[in-house]
């Protein structure tokens, strides 16, 4: 198939994802038993203040006509209305989107920073002190909760020793990003680790890198230019699979580092029962991903023309 | 002849490999703090001694107390039961949903692969406890139903894709070619022939599952959104890390409770999958 054909293909399942992702969120919130209103008012709400949110919220419409609203929301990038200050959930979006996007490229940063070197030591070394100690790490790093790191960390960095700012600092700045990066990236560092290490080693047993040692090559050269290059494929993938973990981490650690984000508007709707604000929020996440996948999908194409061929 | 070291039981044991050997008993622990846990707790794991608030381990609180003077080994005690059960519903019905619409797309394909796979791809759209949370948000008073619900709806995509792979592959093998011409009926290949043989992959991820179902419940609950009832490690982390300038103690008691069933359950699925594919484990052959 041609690139052309591929990129269409990819980006028409993507839209019907998208599609999917947007009739499920709406979907979720209407068919669940129980009122709406119930959760949002509470039970002891009176008939005239049930009978104006019902009004309000359009509970009343028949379901296509609700969806077609739903799907005008998403359409002009509204998002619909918040329940609490009635103001647009994208506003409210917009605002701690930046907040969230540098949580996450710090910690895959982090992620890249620890992983690439213990995954590349862990190959040229199997089965020694160096693959030992990155399995051990790769292996703790996956099992210690990031609601666990987290305090940890604070008791350490901030608490005992004093070298960044205690959670809620917002004086801070960059410095209050480094404790919420490596809460978030240690997971992901740990599952990027193990697919160097096991690319790598595959990677190291072809005859070309056989070659290129025969040939006299430095190792240096042999390992980052001719191996790793082509490690990095599988490592892009995991690196996917690994984003939705990222996502959902930044909700957690945005709580626990007291961080203004999308994971903290998201949760403090939850317990408010801002039900479009939830909507909202879930949808911009569930897109991005989808979105961040595609990206990484055409990236694999391009850099492996296999893959176009499937 | 027999040295200890070589007796049968030490064998079986060395051969487990060290994953397993760490993995195995953490497990072990886990399983029985769950079912006996209750029964061994020293105090009601809700009792109030405001006298004792947030004292340091002692020989009247093992662990030390909470807040509220609570005694943090029957919290702890009492909270192996309620992870234990958690992940022993959600595994057990996401694995067995998983595997049976899995192995039936895999094996039938067309329009029920199809159906199940754009299922699949739905769910896995949503990343991580963001469904989770979407779920049990529109539920007024969250119990534990509702938190083994939001943690089935997409648990049982991953073990539906681990079932649809193998299914593929087995429907191409001889034998099944053989049972299908031998008359057999293509329900009972699947019952008979498929589903036994791609158990493997599927136990092995169940394990670690586990400590996947207890990390999110743990989580869930650490973010105030877990079972209004009954007592949560994770709900006990987040009352640690309020207090954790002054006390703590109790963050380190809940999070490493969590931290060792999952850093368990995860060895012991590595371990489990080194032995059923040795192609997986650690000390790959070095080739050349």
């Amino acid at each position: 198939m041609s690139g052309l054909g591929y990129l269409a293909r990819r980006l028409l399942r993507a839209l019907l994802t998208i599609l999917g992702v947007v009739t499920l969120v709406f979907l979720l919130v209407r068919l669940v038993p129980g009122d709406p209103v119930d959760v949002i008012l509470g039970d002891r709400a009176s008939p005239e203040d049930r009978a104006a949110m019902r009004a309000h919220l359009h509970l009343d419409d028949p379901l296509p006509l609700q969806y077609g609203r739903f799907l005008g929301d998403v359409a002009d990038g509204s998002l619909g209305q918040s329940f609490r200050g009635d103001r647009p959930v994208s506003e409210l979006v917009a605002e701690v989107l930046p907040g969230t996007a540098a949580l996450a490229l710090a910690a895959l940063l982090v992620a890249w920073l620890l992983a690439i070197p213990l995954g590349v030591l862990a190959a040229r070394f199997r089965g020694r002190a160096p693959d030992r100690l990155a399995s051990t790490v790769a292996v703790l790093g996956l099992a210690i909760p990031n609601i666990w790191l987290g305090p940890l960390l604070v008791l350490l960095f901030a608490v005992q020793l004093r070298w960044l700012p205690l959670p809620g600092d917002d004086a801070a700045g960059l410095a209050s990003l480094v404790l919420p990066a490596i809460t978030l990236g240690t997971a992901l560092a740990a599952s990027l680790t193990r697919q160097t290490r096991a690319s790598l080693a595959e990677v190291l047993s072809r005859p070309y890198v056989l070659a290129a040692h025969a040939r006299g090559l430095p190792p240096r050269r042999v390992y980052f230019r001719h191996a790793l290059r082509n490690a990095a494929l599988p490592v892009l993938t995991v690196g996917a699979a690994q984003l939705g973990a990222l996502l959902s981490g930044t909700v957690v650690v945005e709580k626990i580092f007291e961080r203004r984000g999308l994971g903290t508007l998201f949760l403090n709707a939850f317990f408010d029962r801002d039900m479009p604000v939830v909507q909202g929020c879930v949808l911009v996440i569930a897109t991005t991903y989808v979105v961040v996948n595609v990206l990484l999908d055409l990236a694999y194409a391009a850099a492996d023309p296999r893959v176009r061929l499937e | 002849m027999s040295r200890p070291t070589d007796s049968a039981p030490a064998r079986r044991v060395r051969d487990l490999g060290a994953r397993l050997r760490v993995g195995a008993p953490l497990v072990g622990l886990f399983v029985f703090l769950a079912l006996a846990g209750p029964w061994l707790a020293p105090a009601d794991p809700q009792a109030i001694d405001l006298a004792d608030q947030y004292a340091l381990p002692s020989a009247a609180h093992l662990l030390g107390t909470g807040d509220n003077g609570i005694d943090l080994a029957s919290v702890l005690l009492h909270g192996a039961r309620l992870a234990g059960l958690v992940a022993l519903v959600v595994v057990g019905v996401s694995a067995s949903v998983g595997t049976l619409l899995g192995a039936w797309a895999g094996y039938a394909g067309g329009a029920v692969d199809h159906a199940v796979s754009g299922l699949a791809d739905l769910l896995q759209a949503f990343p991580g406890i963001v469904l989770n949370i979407a779920i049990l948000a529109v539920v007024d008073e969250p119990g534990v139903s509702h938190v083994i619900l939001a943690l089935c709806v997409p648990g049982w995509v991953l073990y539906a894709r681990i079932a649809r792979a193998e299914a593929m592959a087995l429907r191409q093998r001889e034998f099944v070619e053989a049972a299908l011409a031998l008359g057999m009926t293509r329900s009972r290949v699947l019952g008979r022939h498929v589903l036994p043989n791609l158990l493997g992959p599927i136990v092995v991820q169940a394990t670690s599952g586990v400590g996947g179902v207890v990390l999110a419940e743990s989580t869930l609950s650490f973010l105030g959104l877990g079972p209004s009832e009954g007592v949560s490690w994770g709900a006990l982390l987040d009352q640690g890390s309020g207090v954790l300038l002054r006390y703590p103690h109790v963050a380190l008691v809940a999070g490493g409770a969590i931290a060792a069933t999952v850093l368990g359950f995860n060895l012991a699925g590595d371990g489990l999958r080194d032995r059923l594919d040795p192609r997986s484990a650690g000390r790959a052959p070095r080739k050349a």
